[in-house]
């Protein structure tokens, strides 16, 4: 049996996508910018798409730009921020646990005379608004906070943090934009880009369903951001490069369906990532679950299972057809743990020992039994293959 | 990333587990990644005659530890003294260059039994 509990790394596209997709690879194969019928049936099939991704979010078609995914997203929103607004101010503010999308692109600034501010998180992996207000000065520009963790799926208060940029821009700071990556919170709980408040947020598409190498930036109307890439005016002259079609439509079908099916995915994924941890708990001695329970979208379980390496397990689990993650690896001797489990203040047995399940809209119930008889019995034999006091003494720490 | 070997050993260790009255045993941590390796073995007549091995950490180490033992067994005090990490990197196909260190922890597990018990 293959038991898939990867999807905050990729998911398998949706049938219904894939057959969307199809015609654009070949007899719908014009150039949105061409003139003649092939190229405009290609131009309304991608504005099709924007108005489907744009309604996943409640925003207005215009203000989403296609970009190649979430990693571009980020780069063209924290980068066209940056260079628009250098003349205003060089103060970047974000957190901790960021993508490495966000984290390097915010390094990447420093190099180039930006100063920015990291901030750190609680125990259950939430930032405080309140540390994020007194961390503004007049030299802030952009304040970029994921919506949910890509290890833990803890969602950050990014309404609240909205409401201290509103403050702040009506006290004088005219420039402050608000950046939210998003890629694992869409199609995972409900986005509307009007309630949330963000001048920008970043998707991507094979996140839910969708083909890879596709995203969108939203970017509010009367956002002021720069290019990343130089050439023709596709994209209302926001991101040069001809558009991948087939891609697009994909993304567009994936956000029809997300939208439809929200309430229900969301459901079951909550029931059987609940019954994983439930089953793990009553099953397995010294496991923690890891970030914040309530505030979290509902298809991330991450746990520590002490006394385990991560990695151990997840060789064990793959040998059995069942993939997961660890955000944790061993190189060099030195022990390179989860940077976002480390800003947790975490353990060292405990970052060592976490495993990361994400579900999709198609995992069921049998799968999750599969994984969950295989876990208790690679974690059983992996404790038993520890050293005798090995357990006491992580338990110690 | 990992060799079908590694992944074996993983799911088959071998020798798993501790002497009784051990004639030697090697207990060694790697301090900076926390891997650890118990080995415990009967020499008899300049003979390494049957071990045991408990191992914690990532997929190299556990491998190293179960691939040691089969290397071990069987072999005498000369043979063993002659043993090095590539020998076990060998028996598991292979390694990322950043996890040889798994190996010397298996070899330092060896040496430290063989000087005796502790």
């Amino acid at each position: 049996m293959k038991v898939y509990l990867d999807n905050s790394a990729t998911t398998a596209m949706a049938p219904e996508v894939i057959e969307a997709m199809l015609p654009y690879f070949s007899d719908e194969m014009g150039n949105a910018q061409s003139v003649h019928s092939f190229g405009q049936r290609a131009k309304s099939a991608i504005e099709k798409a924007r108005r489907q991704v744009a309604a996943l979010i409640n925003a207005s078609p215009t203000e989403v730009v296609f970009v190649s995914g979430g990693t571009e997203a980020d780069n063209l929103a924290i980068r066209g921020i940056a260079d628009a607004h250098r003349d205003r101010g060089h103060h970047i503010i974000t957190t901790r646990i960021e993508h490495p999308a966000v984290l390097r692109t915010c390094e990447a600034l420093e190099a180039n005379g930006f100063r920015v501010t990291y901030l750190p998180v609680s125990r259950n992996g939430l930032v405080d608004p309140d540390g994020l207000r007194r961390a503004i000065t007049a030299e802030t520009i952009l304040i970029t906070v994921m919506l949910a963790n890509n290890e833990t799926g803890t969602i950050q208060p990014v309404e609240e943090i909205a409401r201290v940029v509103s403050e702040a821009r009506s006290s004088g700071l005219a420039y402050l934009n608000l950046h939210t990556d998003a890629v694992q919170a869409v199609a995972k709980t409900p986005i509307d880009v009007k309630t949330i408040g963000v001048d920008l947020l970043s998707i991507s598409a094979h996140k839910f369903h969708g083909p890879k190498g596709i995203g969108a930036l939203y970017v509010r109307k009367g956002t002021r951001i720069a290019k990343l890439l130089h050439g023709g005016h596709h994209e209302r002259d926001r991101r040069a490069g001809t558009e991948n079609v087939p891609a697009i439509v994909g993304f567009g079908k994936a956000a029809e369906m997300a939208r439809a099916q929200l309430d229900e995915r969301m459901a079951r994924m909550r029931d059987l990532r609940d019954y994983l941890e439930r089953q793990v708990n009553s099953l397995v001695s010294n496991v923690a679950v890891n970030g914040d329970q309530e505030r979290r979208v509902p298809n991330i379980s991450n746990m520590s299972f002490v006394g385990v390496d991560g990695e151990s397990l997840l060789i064990a689990l793959d040998l059995k057809g069942i993939a997961v993650s660890t955000g944790s690896a061993c190189a060099s001797g030195s022990l390179e743990p989860s940077h976002v489990l480390q800003a947790m203040g975490l353990a060292r047995e405990e970052v060592r020992g976490s495993l990361r399940f994400s579900l999709g809209a198609y995992t069921t119930r049998e799968e999750i039994d599969y994984a969950l008889s295989n876990l208790v019995e690679t974690i059983t034999r992996l404790r038993a293959m520890a050293p005798a006091d090995e357990l006491e003494t992580a338990h110690s720490i | 990333m990992y060799s079908p070997q590694v992944a074996e050993h993983i799911a088959n260790p071998r020798n798993a587990g501790e002497l009784d009255r051990p004639s030697g045993i090697g207990d060694v941590t790697n301090e900076v990644c926390l891997d650890r390796i118990r080995l415990t073995i009967r020499i008899e007549d300049q003979k390494l005659v049957e071990a045991k091995v408990k191992a914690s950490g990532c997929p190299p180490t556990i491998a190293a530890a179960s691939v040691l033992t089969e290397l071990i067994i069987g072999r005498s005090i000369q043979e063993l003294s002659l043993l090095t990490r590539k020998d076990v990197i060998d028996a598991l196909g292979h390694l990322p260059p950043a996890k040889s260190h798994c190996a010397v922890l298996a070899i330092d597990a060896l040496r430290s039994a063989i000087g005796g018990p502790r």
